[in-house]
């Protein structure tokens, strides 16, 4: 019965937690079409989130890519598979796994400072002030930061595909002496173009969902210094859960 | 009286969670009229003050300004009446992503088609009134707590509101900035004419900047007088808290401050 008690409070969370999402959401997109624009603080956040995000995304890509051809030349190597390892490492890279570490790296990174970035103007009235100012403070915070996630989570992925068939590369041709030539091929050899778009799709997806959470927990803090702490921990929890359940119907639909 | 009150609160209730506020708050505020409302340390002072520009919506009760209710009013239309105020807050809520001069202009950029040139002109212009000179490439957190509030009520000021809001403007200010402050605010009443409210603990401030005092008392507004009839009631509530604010203030603003 208790169990059921806390299943249901949970279910009630849950939808309670997507019901306010979508409400934001709603009100960030009628932020994106009202005036003012403001081009600016849509390139401050590209800054921070892509720039500032690049050598962690592509470290995590490298590593990600070598450990791959690692892990696959030593189990194809018992049915002398090891002509496949490139295709595994690009199919891999580009369709599942540079989307969602690189999301969960953004995640961890800026989705967290998002939070508590806006949670501590929650607590210092800040974003009351905004509103004595007569500034919605949806538009005002979440638009430049969704848009950015947006647009450059896609961007962040491509260049993590990228960096990790090279981690893959050097590890088969440098470290388990595949054949350069060999190896090339089997990497583009099973690609298609469907397998690059499904990546950059997810990872738009992935850039509206860690901005708009983690814009959402810094927007919805309540009391004080803790209550940021509260609000970063969760955007980060409830940003990489987003990703991993989207990540899955979104792979369902795309294929 | 052919014109609507430019506030009229009637019936105001607003209650977190279990803990009732306000209630059944009542007030009326003419154009150009100046209000002081006193009340002890958590009497719901700021909270009245929220409600007036919207920031909190009351759970029952109305606030209309200049006869328009301002919950009933689409989100925009709200918008477009909050330019009418400017405020300034009890801790200053000050961006702190922005310098000085950035959260002074803030409003005049969002609002104003002013050149670069007229917005550092009145930048410039607001800070010295608040005797703040050339600190506008300073940051808020290089600011002591009496600085920030007295930018906050730079930033307030900046649009020429029609309606100021001003929560504790002088609270933890020295003796000689107060009185600065207190004849800014009266300097601007008398020349801007603007609606006022504003909250304070300071006896003497209330009664330089006041047309009228309202005492805040167990959620409602217990008396609203003349700052001569005020001082001079014979109600106990407002009698107590005349004679005896000097001591009962100063402890209260004292374990605030310690407890921030
Ligand atoms: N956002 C909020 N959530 C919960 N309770 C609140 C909130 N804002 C105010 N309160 C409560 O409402 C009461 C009135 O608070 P308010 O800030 O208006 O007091 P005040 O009269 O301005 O006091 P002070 O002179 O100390 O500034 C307090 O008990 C406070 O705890
Ligand atoms: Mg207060």
């Amino acid at each position: 019965m208790s169990f059921l008690v806390a299943f249901g409070s949970l279910v009630l969370a849950v939808l309670e937690f997507h019901g306010r999402c979508v409400e934001l959401m709603a009100l960030t997109v009628r932020g994106l079409l009202r005036r003012p624009f403001d081009g600016r603080a849509i390139a401050t956040q590209v800054v921070r989130v892509g720039v500032e995000g690049l050598p962690v995304v592509l470290l995590t890509a490298v590593f990600t890519g070598a450990v791959l051809a690692l892990q696959t030349y030593t189990g194809f190597q018992r049915f002398h598979a090891e002509a496949w390892v490139g295709s595994v490492v690009s199919l891999s890279m580009l369709r599942e796994l540079a989307p969602v570490l690189t999301a969960l790296m953004v995640a961890g990174r800026s989705g967290s400072a998002m939070a508590a970035e806006i949670g501590s103007m929650r607590v210092t009235e800040q974003i009351d002030a905004l509103v004595a100012l007569a500034t919605d403070p949806v538009q005002y915070l979440f638009v430049p930061r969704v848009v950015a996630g947006i647009i450059v989570l896609p961007m962040l992925v491509a260049l993590a595909n990228g960096f990790g068939i090279i981690g893959g590369y050097l590890v088969a041709v440098r470290l388990l002496g595949a054949n350069p030539v060999a190896y090339g091929e089997s990497t583009f050899q099973f690609l298609d173009l469907n397998d690059l778009w499904s990546g950059l799709i997810k990872a738009g997806v992935f850039g509206l969902l860690i901005t708009l959470i983690g814009c959402q927990q810094g927007f919805d803090t309540k009391g004080g210094a803790e209550g940021v702490g509260r609000s970063t921990t969760a955007a980060v929890v409830l940003g990489s859960l987003a990703i991993l359940v989207s990540d899955f119907f979104l792979t369902k639909v795309l294929f | 009286m052919h014109e609507p009150p430019e506030i009229q609160l009637a019936g105001l209730r607003k209650s977190f969670g279990p803990k009732l506020v306000l209630d059944g708050l009542d007030l009326s505020i003419a154009r150009g009229d100046s209000v002081v409302v006193l009340g002890k340390s958590g009497a719901g002072k700021s909270v009245l003050l929220k409600h007036l520009v919207g920031l909190l919506e009351p759970d029952t009760g109305t606030v209309a300004v200049q006869g328009e209710d301002l919950w009933t009013a689409p989100r925009s239309r709200r918008d477009e009446i909050r330019r009418r105020f400017g405020m300034s807050f009890q801790e200053g809520a000050l961006f702190d992503s922005m310098t000085v001069g950035e959260n002074v202009a803030f409003p005049l950029r969002r609002h104003t088609r002013m050149t670069p040139a007229e917005v550092r002109g009145r930048v410039a212009e607001c800070l010295a009134l608040v005797r703040l000179h050339g600190i506008e490439e300073r940051r808020p957190a290089e600011l002591s707590g009496g600085m920030r509030r007295r930018v906050g009520f730079a930033r307030a000021i900046a649009l020429k509101p029609e309606i100021l809001l001003l929560d504790e403007p002088t609270t933890g200010l020295d003796p000689i900035t107060t009185d600065v402050l207190t004849r800014v605010i009266v300097r601007m009443r008398d020349t801007l004419m603007p609606t006022m409210v504003t909250i304070t603990h300071d006896l003497k401030v209330a009664f330089a900047v006041a047309e009228r005092v309202a005492l805040l008392d167990g959620g409602r507004i217990v008396a609203d007088l003349p700052p001569r009839e005020f001082a001079a009631s014979s109600d106990p509530r407002v009698a107590a808290f005349v004679r005896g604010d000097a001591s009962e203030e100063l402890e209260a603003a004292g374990s605030e401050k310690g407890s921030e």
